[in-house]
């Protein structure tokens, strides 16, 4: 009975993974399609430059949020020292700063004409530049910084618990068998975390050839910068769509890099865990060296950018709170409601018909819909316009063939594109996050409710649904965020006329005037700071 | 299924903001609302017409391509001249004549078969610093001069006011010469190409550089706001070859779309914005020179002095756009 069930559940399944996979496949056939030689000027003149720009980024920032993490993460895993309680959660706190926004503050701050310059000018008389060295922070270097202070969170998560959850016999045994600690960390702590630290590194290295407003802040072309460019500047769709089928390239392979992380990362979870009383404690020495380095990260990536945005936003406080105000909020509120709702909605259908199908190829659609977190926003545009206009042309014709009026542009024209962008790029957050909840729910409850006359949605519904909740909630909650956050999505999708926060904290930074965006930035980041404090606490409940 | 329903209403509303009522006007701009908005508020004042303008920066031929014959767009205003030209190329413009246009707008200024206006002239100038070496008689062929090593800003090559230079560049010297030329003006920059023009003024004040490139309207602007005249104030406003050819000038301007919902009122727009009010408001609020014969500019652009114009027609800047955007790649200009 299940059987038949099932199967048209299944199929249902099925539809709902090729709609989520489409802008995929547009893409692919975009970029098969004959392009009259421009990409062949690109290859011949710039792209090169800027593979090689978006590989060297991905390689920094990798390295860069590898030094912050990995500290921050095994001393807070391992060592018992003073505002370590409060250093756990508050190092995850730049998770919830864009980018670009704190791309933004430090260049005010860098700049030439900033106040750190300025000062040193002062100070020590230099008239020019020519005076004096100041690194530039407009520069591919300067971006890796910027990526690395938002993106180590990512890695310093998943390795501070590998780091917990690592069997603490193991660590006695290297040390009597005459290894130092040190030797102890390289040998062995590290080693067993090097499947979950791969799998943040590839997060971290994501999300860097996803990223779009800092890199074009700062004027470091990349792959992501040369889609927006060819699409819009050359006006060319298709060598943008073939640069995008490079980056997709480079993303599949680092997605092929933490699959092969996960895959050995079972082998090293079933050991006890450590306990408080097995915390090494620290020296006041050590203590202060602890404080001073997981400190100066915090500053660095939250504190002083975000103190900076408040006095800004303080500051201009009355030329921003207007009513236009209350509309970009509101805007960036229900688009990401809306997203989330969707998200979690669909990913809970994918992950039950997943569950109740005997079929073991029934993975298949939940996989393919997760593919979509792969694309980066500009990518994903080019995705989701092409077969949409079809559809909006499609419509139209329809509507004029049986002689009504035709409805225009029912889906690029409005938010529906958007929204379904966000729902492509951010479902993965939620099936994962909800298929983790699935985990811990025994098959044999299922099996009691069906053998009881229970229907599939009654099973649903009664059964999954409450052990769910919290699953759904978190998976809500990440891609509330993630969707608040998302810019070029939003910039190359919104219908005309619709700004958000993050658009309109954009068009004020590419006019020079950060000052006038703060409030707008603050409200993105607060906004991200409350999920992120939930979570944080349901995780300590979890692992505590 | 409270959520589900409330997620359903979200998602109306969201759909309902973005559609627009059918009886007003559609304007894509890729000039900034803020800008735009005032003219347009008068004209609906003045003929009870509602008119939505919407701004992008980029992509706009893009959009209007994409949506074909269901695009909304009436009018698109733009703020170069290749940007008429590309709407004119891919055939998404129709041609408009009327006498009143054709009075009010030179014939240089607009296409003999109507298929765009040209609304207003900025010059591309070059700006020094005011107490360093005051104002000076400099020519764009000079920026490549090795004497000017380190001392150069502007921004991105790609930005369409210096594809336009570059294709000016093209159109007078020939585009081997014109590679050189873009070779030496790289060599010559202080800082890769960035920000806006703005950005490049206030870097002169700053001594970062001594001679930065930036269009005559935004100088005037930054006079004009309290909170940027002091960075204004500090350099000079230069118009370049005034011993030769003249200085290099671009256009904004306004086609009407092929697909355009509402003709006729579009028309009406458009003889509005060539018009008196509307011309005097481009002149006064934002600095720039009215294409219209008998409209003044603004007495501060006016302080400015006379000038020498380039007299290369309007069109070579168009005809030499796409080399001007591959010749930037080659030189790797803003890399």
């Amino acid at each position: 009975m299940i059987l038949g069930l099932a199967r048209s559940w299944s199929l249902a399944g099925y539809a709902m993974a090729a709609l989520l996979v489409l802008p995929l496949f547009a893409l692919i056939f975009q970029a098969l399609q004959p392009d009259e030689a421009v990409f062949g000027h690109l290859m011949a003149t710039v792209l090169p430059t800027y593979i090689i720009n978006s590989l060297l980024l991905i390689f920094w920032v990798s390295v860069g949020a590898l030094l912050l993490a990995l500290p921050c993460a095994w001393l807070v895993a391992r060592c018992e020292f003073i505002g370590r309680r409060y250093l756990q959660w508050a190092l995850l706190l730049p998770l919830a700063m864009p980018a670009y926004i704190v791309a933004y503050v430090y260049t005010d701050l860098l700049d030439y004409a900033g106040p750190l310059q300025r000062g040193l000018r002062l100070l020590f008389d230099w008239r020019s530049p020519q005076d004096y060295f100041f690194p530039d922070i407009r520069s591919l270097g300067g971006a890796a910084c910027m990526l690395s202070l938002v993106l180590f969170p990512y890695i310093y998560l998943l390795a501070r618990t590998a780091f917990m959850e690592q069997s603490l016999s193991l660590a006695h045994a290297s040390r009597i068998m005459g290894c130092s600690s040190w030797q102890s960390f390289w040998r062995l702590s590290l080693p067993m975390a090097r499947p979950a630290i791969a799998v943040g590194v590839a997060l971290v290295a994501m999300e860097t050839a996803a990223d779009f407003a800092t890199v074009n802040y700062f004027a470091v072309p990349t792959l992501t910068t040369a889609v927006y460019d060819t699409w819009l500047g050359y006006g060319n769709l298709t060598a943008a769509a073939k640069l995008s089928a490079i980056i997709l390239l480079v993303v599949f392979m680092l997605i092929g890099f933490e699959r092969f992380a996960r895959r050995k990362q079972q082998l090293f979870q079933k050991q006890s865990r450590i306990q408080a009383t097995d915390l090494y404690r620290l020296t006041t020495k050590q203590t202060a060296y602890a404080l001073l380095f997981c400190g100066t990260v915090l500053l660095l990536s939250f504190l002083l950018p975000f103190g900076i945005l408040l006095s800004y936003a303080i500051g201009y406080f009355e030329k921003s709170w207007d009513s236009s105000f209350w509309q970009l909020s509101l805007n960036s509120l229900s688009l990401a409601l809306l997203t989330s709702l969707l998200c979690c909605l669909m990913a809970l259908f994918l992950m039950f018909v997943r569950r109740i199908s005997p079929r073991r190829s029934d993975t298949l659609p939940s996989r393919l819909a997760s593919t979509g977190y792969a694309l980066p926003g500009t990518v994903l545009a080019i995705g989701v316009l092409v077969p949409l206009t079809l559809l909006d042309f499609g419509i139209n014709d329809l509507a004029e063939y049986i002689g009504v009026k035709g409805p225009g542009l029912l889906l690029t024209g409005s938010v529906v594109a958007l929204v379904f962008a966000f729902c492509v790029r951010f479902i993965a957050i939620a099936i994962g996050s909800i298929e983790s909840s699935y985990k811990r729910i025994s098959p044999s409850l299922d099996m009691v409710s069906l053998t009881m006359g229970q229907s599939p949605m009654r099973l649903l519904s009664r059964v999954h649904l409450p052990l769910l909740a919290k699953g759904i909630f978190a998976a809500a909650l990440l891609v509330f965020i993630e969707s608040m956050k998302e810019l070029p999505a939003a910039l190359l999708l919104r219908p005309i006329g619709f700004e958000n926060l993050a658009t309109h904290v954009f068009q004020f930074v590419s006019d020079e005037k950060l000052e006038h965006g703060a409030l707008a930035a603050i409200v993105i980041v607060v906004v991200g700071l409350v999920p992120l404090i939930y979570l944080n606490r349901s995780l300590e409940q979890h692992s505590g | 299924m409270k959520l589900v329903t409330y997620a359903a209403l979200v998602g109306l509303i969201l759909v309902g903001q973005s559609a627009y009522a059918d009886d007003k006007l559609t304007v894509y701009s890729y000039r900034q609302a803020f800008l735009v908005e005032p003219i347009l508020a008068r004209f609906t004042e003045e003929t009870g017409i509602g008119v939505n303008v919407v701004f992008a920066k980029d992509g706009i031929a893009e959009r209007i391509t994409r949506e074909g014959r269901l695009s909304p767009a009436d009018l698109v205003l733009t703020s170069d001249f290749s940007r008429l030209v590309e709407l004119v190329e891919k055939d998404l413009t129709s041609p408009v004549k009327t006498t009143t246009l054709e009075s009010n707008i030179p014939a240089q200024y607009r296409d003999p078969d109507g298929q765009w206006y040209a609304l207003t002239m900025r010059v591309r100038n070059l700006y020094t610093a005011k107490d360093r070496s005051g104002p000076q008689q400099l020519t764009y062929e000079e920026l490549a001069d090795p004497k000017y090593k380190g001392k150069i800003c502007t921004r991105s090559g790609k930005h369409p006011y210096n594809v336009a230079l570059v294709a000016s560049m093209i159109a007078h010297h020939g585009e081997a010469e014109a590679k050189t030329w873009l070779q030496g003006v790289k060599a010559n920059l202080a800082r890769k190409p960035q920000g806006n023009d703005r950005g490049q003024i206030a870097a002169v004040k700053e001594g970062l550089c001594d001679i930065a490139i930036g269009n005559s309207y935004y100088y005037g602007n930054m006079l004009q706001d309290p909170e940027q005249k002091s960075v204004a104030e500090a350099v000079v406003i230069n118009f370049p070859n005034q011993a030769n050819r003249g200085a290099h000038v671009n256009v904004s301007g306004m086609v009407l779309t092929r697909h355009a919902p509402n003709k006729e009122n579009a028309i009406k727009l458009m003889e509005f914005l060539s018009a008196d009010i509307a011309q005097k408001a481009y002149a006064d609020v934002n600095m720039e020179y009215p294409v219209k014969a008998n409209v003044a500019p603004s007495p501060l652009v006016a302080s400015w002095g006379e000038f020498k114009v380039d007299q290369l027609p309007i069109f070579k800047l168009a005809e030499y756009h796409q080399a001007a955007v591959k010749l930037l790649d080659e030189v790797q200009f803003d890399l």
